[in-house]
């Protein structure tokens, strides 16, 4: 089977611009359930989170809600955004800026009785970093009491 | 007056890069411009490096008086760290950037004896023009050279995160790697400006293409490695928009490195190769844009400092739009390539380009979706659900194509492709069926893997069956031993998501854990100092099956400048695998959290990106030494047959 030349780079581009498309296809494919939106427990109260969804809970961890089980590895505590609360259980070693009265990014899913599961907790590595979303909720956060006021 | 030194080199540097645009610009009308353009590319090349120089020492004298070094270093900081902090931040990971580039160009200018000179001077002018945008950048919105004043008592110190041996050198490898490409990109918009496109072309750009693939392989092995001991989370690769940043210039050169064979070998695939060329760099600058520009941290911290990533994203948009364009303007004049059969070498080749295509495809899509979702006003974020689900796929496909790609003939094969991949082929379902037996768990991908894998491994030596070893030319040598890495990668990748084994326990001194076959025993916790941090220190004896034991001390490091605390693993590395230890908080009751993973084949990972870059660089050597024997291409009427030779 022989291309024949004058159709030979056609081909090639055909095939590329189908490479494109596949690329974008096959992407779209894979986000429609794997996107992990980020929702803060406000979102959840709205009722925005679908059960075993991937979520990423942005929020602030509540003063004296840290509570470690007796395995000593598990740990629930509740993450608040307004007056919106979401219970959080973790099962591993907490990121080192873990603190009650801080924020805090929390990857896993919502479990049917309302618990959020976590799989990882979003370390700060050092006072500059910042989880990506976390930024976007202080600015939010920054914008409505400047409203309040 | 150091400082000043190197910001003067700077702007010489940058006037001598608009002088050689200039130059370029004006081409033949200027008369014989030989004399001019390679000293001035060399000496641009020198300024820069000069003026590196210059940063570096500010860096070991620590000089507070000099605001970078203020902000990234500390006078108690070890001594190569001091170095490293030169280009462990913006401003001089971005000169060390230029410097590269200006190097590049002047190696191109003194070394490439292959072209015919307008193409090279065509070719050194985009790379002028590549260089002018970055040293505008480094100048008017990144300047490493700035001064405090008054000059703090103490620095800032450095993430103590980035305090590590493997990162000193990796952002340097990866930049040599990213900037190689440039030459390429160069090449590419000179071959397309003065229409010079042909297997001379292809041999002048192969050697950069194999460079800076092989050190964008080693830096991506080694950062994976550094991300998977220095975190303490047991992965490997995160997909990390940082990450993909690598990533993605990695797989347009990998694409890159197999057109411009076929270019060289039987001039086809030339208008595809040009293409490679300039998406491959493209793809450097937009990694750049990604962890320069402070895009990743949110798009509204991009908007509200808008200067360095405009600054960033505009020279994107003028490069890659200016060499498109060029492209576009220009593809139409560039003959077409030689014509190949449907089952062929350059088919093969294309199959993998455009399986390499859809994956760069699906990756870009995965790390912009979010930064397009942040600026559309709601927050999402791909990770890895996503990736592993969409690329696994097209990486077992392109095993797959391993099978028979690189026994096919050029131009035409009898079709008898089938035969020479059932050995492969029959490895592969052995291996699929055996694992159905042994390890029913297994997900179907990483089944998949591993009996790829295996099949891989034994076509990836396929090439070398009948051939006279000895007079096997050494880049034959070096694609078997890369598409063996990848057989050896996968399998590593395959065996760490299937058969891993974790244990997460709070545990006291004496206590024993299990973990895989391994019982390790937390003998106790000691406090330790080093230079600039304390640490708790466990000792854990680890034992398998009654043999003698291993002793692993993760620490939990304190770092007081700035500080910080960070988890050091402790992992034992044995044939089959490694032992992989954390160390985490003490409990009220007193108790330990210990973090344990047995994982077994982990190292074929990294193993088998060794193996892949080694490919490369017996590729490079090869091809380097086979072209110091040819003489300059106008004068070599038959180039073609001696490198389609290399090849079959």
């Amino acid at each position: 089977m022989r291309v024949r030349s004058k159709h030979q780079r056609l081909v090639l581009v055909l095939l590329a611009m189908m490479a494109l498309i596949g690329a974008v296809l096959l992407a779209m494919w894979g986000l429609q359930d794997r996107a992990a939106y980020f929702m803060t427990p406000q979102d959840i109260a709205a009722g925005r989170a679908q059960p075993g969804q991937p979520l990423r809970l942005g929020g602030m961890v509540q003063q004296g809600s840290v509570d470690k089980q007796a395995d000593g590895v598990t740990v629930a505590f509740t993450v608040y955004d307004g007056p919106a609360t979401v219970p959080v259980r973790f099962r591993g070693i907490l990121p080192d800026l873990f603190k009650e009265n801080s924020g805090v990014v929390a990857e896993g899913r919502l479990g049917p009785d309302g618990v959020f599961v976590a799989d990882n907790i979003l370390a700060k590595h050092d006072e500059r970093y910042m989880p990506p979303q976390m930024g976007n909720v202080s600015a939010e956060r920054a914008t409505e009491q400047t409203l309040a006021q | 007056m150091i400082a000043e030194a190197g910001l003067a080199a700077l702007w010489l540097a940058a006037a001598l890069s608009l002088l050689q645009l200039a130059v370029a610009l004006a081409g033949r009308r200027l008369g014989d411009t030989r004399a001019i353009v390679a000293p001035v590319a060399v000496a641009q090349g020198l300024l820069t490096l000069f003026s590196f120089a210059m940063l570096i020492w500010l860096f070991v004298r620590t000089d507070l008086s000099v605001e970078l070094v203020a902000a990234n270093s500390h006078s108690a900081k070890p001594f190569i760290y001091k170095l490293s902090a030169a280009w462990g931040n913006h401003e001089g990971s971005m000169l060390l950037w230029v410097t590269v580039l200006a190097v590049a160009g002047a190696a191109m200018a003194l070394l490439e004896r292959r072209l015919p000179e307008r193409a090279l001077h065509a070719a050194l002018g985009a790379q002028a023009a590549l260089g002018l945008g970055f040293f505008g950048f480094l100048l008017m919105a990144s300047n490493p050279f700035a001064r405090l004043n008054p000059a703090p008592v103490e620095g800032r110190g450095l993430n103590p995160l980035l305090q590590d041996p493997g990162l000193a050198f990796h952002p340097p490898t990866l930049y040599f790697g990213y900037v190689g490409l440039s030459v390429a990109f160069s090449l590419a918009v000179g071959a397309l400006i003065t229409r010079d496109v042909g297997p001379a072309l292809a041999r002048a750009m192969r050697p950069w293409v194999l460079g800076a693939w092989v050190l964008l392989t080693i830096g991506i092995t080694a950062g994976s490695y550094w991300a998977y001991y220095e975190l303490g989370w047991g992965g490997w690769w995160f997909w990390d928009p940082v990450e993909n940043a690598s990533l993605m210039p990695w797989l347009a050169a990998t694409a890159l490195l197999h057109s411009v064979n076929v270019l060289a070998a039987r001039n086809g695939l030339r208008a595809w190769t040009l293409m490679l060329a300039v998406v491959a760099f493209s793809m450097s600058m937009i990694g750049t844009f990604l962890v320069r520009s402070g895009i990743l941290t949110s798009v509204h911290s991009f908007a509200v400092d808008p200067e360095r990533g405009a600054f960033i994203l505009a020279l994107l948009v003028i490069y890659v739009g200016g060499a498109l364009g060029i492209f576009a303007a220009r593809i139409s004049t560039v003959r077409e390539g030689a014509r190949f059969d449907v089952v062929s070498r350059e088919a093969g080749l294309v199959g993998n380009n455009l399986l390499l295509s859809v994956l760069l495809g699906t990756v870009f899509i995965g790390t912009f979706y979010p930064i397009a979702a942040e600026a559309m006003g709601y927050a999402v974020s791909i990770g890895a659900p996503y990736f592993n689900l969409v690329t696994s796929p097209l990486v077992l496909l392109l095993g797959f194509l391993l099978f028979v790609g690189p026994l096919l003939r050029w131009r035409h094969d009898g079709g008898r492709i089938l035969r020479r991949a059932t050995l492969p082929l029959v490895v592969t379902v052995l291996t699929f069926l055996v694992l159905f037996a042994v390890a029913p768990g297994m997900s179907i991908l990483a089944r998949l893997g591993l009996a790829v894998a295996a099949g891989l491994a034994i076509a990836s030596i396929l090439p070398l069956v009948d051939r006279k070893l000895t007079r096997t030319p050494l880049a034959t040598w070096g694609m078997v031993t890369a598409h063996l890495g990848v057989a050896v990668a996968m399998t590593g990748a395959a065996a760490d998501a299937s058969f891993t084994k974790e244990r997460l326990a709070a545990v006291r001194v004496g206590d024993t854990l299990e973990v895989g076959p391994w019982q390790v025993r937390l003998a106790s916790i000691e406090p330790v100092a080093g230079p600039n941090w304390t640490a708790l220190e466990a000792k854990l004896e680890a034992r398998r099956s009654g043999g003698s034991p291993v002793i692993l001390k993760p620490q939990s490091r304190y770092f007081s400048d700035p500080p910080t605390e960070t988890n050091e693993a402790a992992i034992d590395t044995l044939l089959d695998g490694q032992l992989y230890t954390v160390l985490g908080r003490q409990d009220e009751s007193g108790r330990w959290q210990l973090r344990l993973w047995w994982k077994p084949l982990v190292t074929f990972i990294w193993l088998g990106g060794a193996l892949i870059a080694l490919g490369g660089l017996l590729a490079l050597i090869g091809r380097l030494w086979r072209e110091r024997r040819r003489k300059p291409v106008h004068a070599d009427p038959e180039p073609v047959h001696a490198d389609a030779e290399v090849l079959a």
